[in-house]
């Protein structure tokens, strides 16, 4: 008997994708209506399958079109994944509040609703990604995700964002030519496209050491791949002219969502397909390890040398990125709960920090130079606040939620091998002070006096749009959240734990 | 060493074609400036892919997936899967060819010029000019 709650990733899916649909033929404002009461149905939902996969103690597979396994399609969702999909609907929301003056702004006016047309498509791939048990499926949304998420670069007016959009969609789709490469070579291996029945074949192919070249080959192009995909250092030279140019809400869930999707379907790949431990025995694991330690420190560095607020924050989350693929590339357990906590944590803070920066930038005449945006921590203070709150936490100040990241990396690096424990403790120990160097500076800039002598300008105000309340509401939550995981994380360590668990 | 190689490409010559073109477009998307010359690239890479594919669902002696023996043996038939992917495949690089085009067009009358270190250098003069207004 299939349990009505059972539907639900299925109903969230097809609702977004026809409000979609839908965007492209009513009004801006309907459009935003429509964009935000879906997503915030979909967050609903989405707890209350995770309140029902707690209860089960169990995942289950939705059965789609009624065609038993081996054809057809198949949806999976354990503890895990309805977890990732409520918090990804929570930040989505949130972004595109704290961003929504600014869409109004940056994009052309009959074109809105497209935008938000765009935003349901992205936000149904990023979706699907995280539900999908079947490995073809994951590519046809990880294309409809990139082209999703290149629209919204490009929607704002101007010709940057046409030059970044191009870069962008060159270096993305060499990564996902590299993944469906993968995927032809493992369905020419084993036979198979199910997540589950690739397992099996996979298991058998690693314990008879048949086909060991190809495997080796299909991992390194999962792992490259996606790594292209989510800008993890050498592949990251686009991330910083489309995440600094495109309009706030999009940067925010461009670094926030997209980048992480891709990531969840290489975790999901790892566990699910080829099975933990044929990942872990593979040398991809270590190229891994080492390019997330270079993104650490190169990310941060690249970040310093920025007179730029917006492109310092996202050569931030090259930075983060690394962190993320440097828990994977520890290879244990309590690294993996890291990555997972990684994921969670820059999701509240990064679209934070863009939408903060979209603040600041609409009190100091839409620049996002570091030179006039003196003072604006000031002019804007509910902005300058979450800034500080969220610098905080990605300095991995405890109380808040970068703490609990590097403290589990930390822990897992101490579990592992010894190369690993002394490359891994010393690159988080810079990656941290480098980190505060920059961080601290925008924080000074943001929050000194603009001019020698006391401005009108320079008074705190706390909101300085009473009319934006929607920049407030988002401001707030993220900072709550922020607080709550560097906090009380226990709750969500022992969620990841569980749905590890499940997903193994 | 290199016997046995040749070997294995000879009989595998559908596989090695798609392998070189493959190598040829993804070269060609990554390192070409020129941004239709990119695009051409891509085309190259994705129908590499789809040869890779179709060579590997094709069962000599057998027909198209197509029912018309009754009752339908399997045995009669290659698979049908691969070609399934590649209609998928198909659908989603048309879709990118028209994006990157509209893309190129917008960029050329925008800059006059398809060469993307070109466009980037005027992009970066263009956001200069704008700071210092």
């Amino acid at each position: 008997m299939l349990d009505f709650i059972q539907n639900f990733p299925l109903f969230c899916i097809i609702m977004t994708l026809f409000s979609g649909v839908l965007c492209s033929v009513l009004s801006a404002r309907a459009a935003r209506n429509c964009c935000l009461m879906v997503v915030s149905a979909d967050g609903v939902l989405n707890a209350a399958v995770l309140v029902y996969t707690i209860r089960m103690g169990d995942s289950f597979t939705y059965m789609m079109g009624h065609f038993p396994a081996p054809w057809g399609n198949e949806i999976r969702v354990g503890v895990l994944e309805a977890m990732l999909a409520m918090v990804f609907s929570i930040v989505m929301l949130l972004s595109l509040l704290g961003g929504m003056k600014h869409i109004f702004e940056d994009v052309e006016s009959t074109k809105v609703n497209l935008y938000f047309l765009m935003m349901n498509l992205l936000f149904v791939s990023m979706l699907c990604l995280i539900y999908t048990n079947d490995l073809f499926t994951g590519y046809v949304f990880v294309e409809i995700n990139t082209i999703a998420a290149c629209a919204i670069v490009m929607a704002r007016k101007g010709n940057q964002t046409l030059v970044a959009t191009m870069r962008y969609l060159c270096l993305s789709l060499l990564g996902s030519g590299m993944f469906l490469m993968g995927i032809c070579i493992l369905y020419d291996i084993t036979g198979h496209l199910l997540m589950v029945s690739l397992h099996g074949a996979i298991e058998q192919l690693a314990s008879s050491g048949q086909y060991a070249q190809p495997l080796e080959v299909v991992i390194v192009l999962f792992c490259v791949g996606l790594a292209t995909k989510s800008a993890l250092f050498p592949f990251h030279s686009w991330l910083p002219d489309a995440h600094g140019s495109s309009t706030s809400a999009s940067s925010a869930i461009l670094s926030g969502l997209v980048l992480k999707g891709y990531i969840i379907l290489l975790i999901k790949i790892v566990y699910r397909v080829l099975g933990i431990d044929v990942f872990n025995s593979s040398k991809a694991i270590n190229v891994l390890f080492f390019f997330g330690c270079c993104a650490m420190i190169v990310g941060s560095l690249h970040a310093m040398t920025e007179k730029d607020l917006k492109r310092m924050i996202a050569y931030s989350s090259v930075a983060q990125i690394g962190y993320i693929y440097m828990a994977i590339g520890l290879g244990s357990t309590t690294g993996m709960i890291a990555a997972v906590f990684q994921i969670l944590a820059h999701a509240f803070t990064k679209p934070m920090l863009f939408d903060a920066a979209g603040g600041f930038m609409e009190v100091s005449g839409g620049s996002r130079k570091f030179s006039r945006l003196r003072g604006a921590g000031r002019r804007n203070g509910l902005a300058g606040i979450a800034f500080v709150v969220g610098a905080l936490s990605m300095i991995g100040i405890p109380m808040f939620a970068g703490f609990i990241t590097k403290y589990y990396l930390a822990a897992a690096a101490i579990q592992s091998g010894t190369k690993k424990l002394i490359i891994g403790l010393m690159v988080l120990a810079v990656s941290t002070l480098l980190n505060a160097m920059y961080y601290v500076p925008a924080i000074m800039v943001l929050f000194s006096r603009a001019g020698g002598n006391a401005q009108e300008g320079d008074k705190f105000t706390l909101i300085c749009d009473k009319k934006n309340v929607s920049f407030v509401i988002a401001m707030a939550v993220f900072i709550a959240a922020n607080l709550y995981l560097g906090c009380c994380s226990g709750t969500v360590i022992r969620l990841i734990q569980s749905g590890l668990n499940m997903l193994a | 060493m290199l016997d046995t190689l040749l070997k294995h490409i000879a009989t595998n010559y559908y596989e090695a074609t798609a392998m070189i073109v493959y190598g040829i477009g993804f070269t060609t998307l990554l390192l070409n400036r020129n941004i239709i010359k990119k695009i051409i690239g891509f085309n190259f890479m994705d129908t590499a892919m789809y040869l890779f594919l179709a060579s590997k669902g094709y069962i000599t002696g057998r027909l198209a997936p197509i029912a018309i023996t009754n009752p339908a043996k399997f045995e009669d038939y290659i698979n049908p899967i691969p070609a399934g992917l590649v209609l998928t495949g198909i659908v989603v690089s048309v879709s990118f060819s028209a994006f990157l085009l509209a893309l190129a067009v917008r960029l050329y009358r925008a800059y006059h010029t398809l060469n993307i270190d070109k466009i980037v250098k005027l992009a970066r003069k263009e956001e200069k000019e704008k700071e210092g207004e």
